[in-house]
């Protein structure tokens, strides 16, 4: 009887403490997820690369007609027009597209038969660009074009997987090529 | 049994902090003075469309690509994604004959930023890309 009692005490005192732990790890768990990475405003030792890699100068100082070329590429690129201020120099632009990725999915079948659980696979994007041109040089003899793209992921449970910024340099290298062409292609009125 | 009741308790009672629709869109919690000194400068500078494309250009070197620029209002709005999504509206306008006022205000993923620490390194970044300085405004 009085061993009876010892063993109920024992679990009970169990119990309770398990409550409590998982009480604490709530109350712990709840406030502290939101705050600003302290880096989130200050400038990167890649700036100068990063800036490098996204601009290019063309000789002419007709700013608009560089920002109208920039128009024309983003439409060629399958982007919409979200906003635009000729007088700043600023077009911003975004799309839809897949995301779905065939190696991911594999990756979520080949989990899914091995724990039973299927992980979330990648849906689609929206893709975000804007382009910025700046008169640079001595006597503004020159127009800076600076774009930067970013996307966000979202899987097909509606969940954002991924937000980013897109810093390939190859994607940049081809965008410019592709701008030299649109200049040239608005030149010759096509 | 107790213990666990009262740790119920305050486990609940943790949650009556939280704010009402009005409260969250009005932010009332914050004081309209203390919010703009956080996120106020002044720059020794004239010309609006220099400073408006200094901010842009701020901006796109902190990683955010820009949405949308008025002119004439003085604004500038931008978005970073780096896992976070960090919106900004940055606002320019005259003050007196020989200053800009430069404001800036910041939404981290769903909450304002109000710590005055990154605001500081906002304005830190643009000092350098204006070749000024930011002058604390009271």
């Amino acid at each position: 009887m009085i061993l009876h009692t010892i063993h109920q005490d024992f679990n009970r005192e169990n119990k309770m403490r398990k409550i409590l732990a998982l009480f604490l790890t709530g109350i712990i768990l709840l406030p502290g997820c939101e705050t600003i990475p302290k880096d989130a405003l200050t400038l990167s030792p890649e700036v100068l690369a990063q800036r490098q890699i996204q601009t290019k100068k063309y000789e002419t100082t007709d700013e608009v007609k560089i920002l109208s070329a920039c128009a024309g590429l983003l439409q060629d690129m399958g982007f919409n027009l979200d906003e635009s201020e000729s007088k700043l120099g600023l077009i911003s632009a975004s799309k839809k597209r897949s995301a779905v990725d065939g190696g991911q999915i594999a990756l979520s079948l080949l989990m899914a038969v091995l724990t039973g659980v299927a992980s979330p696979t990648d849906k689609e994007q929206t893709m975000r660009v804007s382009v910025v041109t700046r008169p640079v040089g001595e006597n503004s003899e020159y127009v800076a074009v600076r774009v930067t793209f970013q996307r966000i992921v979202v899987n097909d449970q509606n969940q954002v997987s991924k937000s980013e910024s897109l810093t390939d340099p190859s994607i940049y290298q081809e965008f410019f090529d592709k701008l030299s062409k649109s200049i040239f292609l608005e030149a010759q009125e096509l | 049994m107790r213990i666990t009741l009262l740790i119920l308790i305050l486990f609940l009672s943790s949650f009556m902090g939280c704010a009402s629709t009005q409260e969250r869109l009005l932010d009332s919690d914050t004081s309209q003075v203390q919010i703009r000194s956080i996120e106020t400068r002044a720059f020794d500078i004239t010309d609006k469309e220099k400073t408006l494309r200094t901010v842009i250009a701020t901006l796109q070197d902190l990683g955010f690509v820009i949405d949308k620029a008025d002119e004439t209002l003085g604004t500038v709005s931008a978005t970073k994604l780096n896992n976070y999504s960090l919106r900004m509206t940055v606002t320019v306008r005259p003050r007196g004959e020989t200053q800009m006022l430069v404001r800036a205000n910041a939404q981290y993923n769903t909450k304002p930023v109000t710590d005055p620490q990154t605001y500081q390194s906002f304005f830190a970044s643009l000092e350098k890309a204006m070749f000024l300085t930011a002058n604390q405004v009271d």
